[in-house]
């Protein structure tokens, strides 16, 4: 806050220098558009200045990092303490080729794993299951029993990297075999880390890969939080995604707003259930794209850091200041990424990357050149990870804190994310929560407007995106894409075969009993899923009795 | 005589990524077209059975999953099966170039991948319309 004396003579300056010199320029040459927009079609104005965040007060709002409101970043010394994580998204094909692709990502200095499984393991079916047929093993690794989880991290360590794992409706399924893949290592539960998505509620806003109804979903998510709170301390239990909201669509605000008004449901049904907010907020975590405006995105990350924070102290009077800070992975937008020109690829990549970095993120995925064409090749992949290596020890970004802080531009376009975040929050509020304004479908209008809305700039050319709607060439399709074997369906379904030919099927049978009948009380039913699970009940047989108790979803399809 | 033409807009398989299909949805009913979207998963026989009992001209299928070369034949062989030959069958989606002949064989008219303007697509349905 500057002094109102001080203000006021920036303010004659600026006019002065409208007059004097601003004038003769705009004379001379007139800038190229009337109006200049945001990647997300927010005003940017020509000049900000020390006018322009005079609101804002430096130690309520923006601080050191560290400590409320974390603005700034959730640890005091930021990357000159720790890197972030590099951990890039993989999976396909079986369990063996998977596995042989994280021990190649670990050799080439990825610090975290990231799990990619594909969709009928992600939506409860079994590879044999007619609705699996065309999907198995293509956009991630085919998962049916403890038998595949075995192999995914056979010769990894799991009490020595931190793995994510990409799923949600089946979650509580994948994370008891994930557990029980570690006791078999002898590695006790205390030392996992990783995180699960674990996130329903973007499923049924923009991602699709739910299963149950609203109210068991959020049920089994609150088990998990209670669950892991006791036996899986250091387990992040959720990853409350904006990433897929933005990829289906919505601007940076929308980012903000649908997110966090998802991270309040979560909270609010935890606490409801009789949860304790400082017992489970601190293992929250959050996921965010990182688009195309670098400034904007930048501003977007602290307005998120800042915004959480407000509402853990203020709405759910959360005490332990862990439960405070906004922890977030975060992904390149795959969106952004075009079919034609890929090399060009590597380029919007970087610049997102380090948007992320300049934002304080606490692991980072980067996509690859060819993933507008088919998932990566191991060459692409490796670029990208080393995109990220570069940003780490060559460009010096890493060297101070939160560097942008302080910039009339980005302190300001924060303040703005934040207020139209806010926004956002208080309407879905009014509708009745996240769950209601879902199946209203609110948030769903909101994004699909948005997604329209910027398909139109790019075919009247108001958006520019090079190599597709200028700039274009003649080019081959490009050769030596990943190709997922067919064969891997029928691979998938011979071990499945095996493994129940082999388990011992009473007691496949009684752990399904005794889970079904959790499932129609009140327990807590991880310890019930995790004893199926060691019986190699499959993923399958499991969803199959909790779709039978809960139901499924019903999605309100709307234009 | 004269009746808007009528799409069916569907998402086959598992694939939950919609963002596709509806901004295409939209631009074909801005264009003046009839557009029915099916949402989320469905089976080739469920598009089939869709696109009968709404009597469309067009179907056309969005899948991102890399499920392409079993589900969109499945759409074309089931329309013959049911004796449908004047509905015009397209797609689009992530589908690697060396994979839109062997979809063309099966009876997909025109595959359309990422970057395709919208403007090119509502051309080429008028262009194309089997009845």
């Amino acid at each position: 806050m500057l002094e109102k004396e001080k203000l006021s003579h920036i303010n004659e300056s600026k006019k002065k220098w409208e007059e004097n010199v601003l004038a003769k320029a705009l004379n001379k040459a007139p800038e190229r558009k009337e109006e200049f927009k945001s990647g997300s079609g927010l005003k940017v104005n020509r000049l900000y200045t020390p006018e322009d965040i005079a609101n804002i007060d430096y130690e309520e709002e923006i601080g050191f990092p560290g400590q409320y409101p974390f603005t700034r970043g959730y640890q005091p010394t930021m990357y000159r303490g720790r890197l972030w994580t590099m951990r890039m998204y993989a999976g396909f094909a079986t369990a063996e080729e998977s596995n042989k692709r994280y021990k190649y990502l670990v050799e080439q200095g990825s610090t975290g794993l990231s799990v990619a499984f594909d969709l009928p393991t992600q939506i409860g079916y079994d590879s044999d299951h007619p609705l699996a047929q065309g999907e198995v093993g293509k956009v991630g690794v085919a998962i049916d029993s403890l038998k595949d989880m075995e192999i995914l991290f056979d010769g990894i360590p799991l009490d020595k990297v931190s793995t994510s794992m990409t799923i949600n409706a089946p979650a509580a399924v994948l994370l008891a075999m994930y557990i029980a893949v570690a006791e078999k290592q002898g590695v006790s539960t205390d030392k996992l880390r990783g995180t699960i998505q674990n996130d329903i509620l973007k499923e049924y806003i923009a991602r699709g890969t739910y299963i149950f109804p609203t109210e068991p979903s959020m049920r089994l998510i609150t088990n998990i939080f209670e669950y892991c709170s006791k036996d899986v301390p250091k387990w992040n239990t959720i990853s409350i995604s904006g990433y897929h909201i933005r990829e289906a669509g919505s601007t940076a605000a929308q980012e903000v707003g649908f997110t966090l008004a998802n991270g309040i449901a979560y909270v609010e049904a935890a606490v409801n259930a009789g949860l304790d907010v400082d017992t489970f907020a601190p293992r929250l975590s959050f996921f965010f794209n990182s688009h195309n405006d670098l400034f904007e995105e930048v501003a977007k990350f602290r307005a998120a850091r800042r915004l959480w924070a407000k509402i853990m102290k203020e709405r759910f009077k959360a005490k332990n200041e862990k439960s405070m800070m906004l922890k977030f992975h975060t992904q390149t937008a795959g969106c952004t990424l075009t079919a034609q020109q890929p090399d060009n690829n590597i380029i919007r990549v970087a610049m997102q990357a380090l948007a992320a970095v300049l934002g304080g993120t606490q692991s980072l995925h980067t996509n690859s050149r060819d993933e507008a064409l088919a998932l990566p090749t191991e060459d692409s992949v490796t670029i990208a990870l080393r995109t990220q290596q570069i940003i780490a020890n060559e460009t010096g970004v890493t060297n101070t804190v939160d560097p942008l802080a302080g910039s009339y531009y980005v302190e300001a376009k924060t303040k703005e994310i934040e207020e139209k975040a806010m926004e956002y929050i208080t309407k879905i509020d009014e509708l009745g929560g996240a769950a209601r304004a879902i199946d209203l479908g609110y948030i769903q209008k909101e994004i699909s407007d948005a997604a329209y809305q910027y398909q139109m700039e790019v075919e009247s050319l108001e958006r520019i995106v090079v190599g597709v709607n200028k700039y274009q060439v003649e080019e081959e399709p490009p050769k030596g894409l990943l190709k997922v074997d067919p064969v891997v369906a029928e691979m998938q379904k011979k071990k499945i075969n095996e493994v129940k030919a082999k388990r011992n099927n009473e007691a496949v049978a009684e752990k399904l009993e005794l889970l079904k009948k959790a499932c129609q009380g009140t327990e807590n039913v991880m310890p019930y899923i995790l004893s199926a699970v060691k019986e190699y009940a499959t993923l399958g047989e499991i969803c199959g009795v909790m779709r039978e108790v809960f139901g499924e979803y019903e999605q309100a399809v709307l234009l | 005589m004269n009746r808007p033409i009528r799409v069916l807009v569907a998402k086959p398989g598992l694939d939950g990524h919609d963002r596709g299909a509806k901004v295409i949805a939209r631009a074909l009913r801005d264009a003046g077209m009839e557009v029915i979207y099916t949402g989320l998963r469905q089976t080739p026989e469920q598009i089939v059975a869709t696109a009968i009992q709404e009597d469309v001209d067009v179907i056309g299928l969005s899948l991102l999953s890399g499920a392409h070369n079993y589900l969109f034949p499945r759409v074309a062989e089931l329309l013959k099966e049911e004796g449908v030959d004047d509905v015009l069958l397209i797609g689009g989606g992530v589908i690697p170039n060396e994979d839109i002949p062997g979809l063309k064989e099966a009876g997909i008219s025109e595959i359309f991948t990422p970057g395709t303007p919208t403007t090119e697509m509502i051309e080429y349905i008028k262009n194309n319309l089997k009845r």
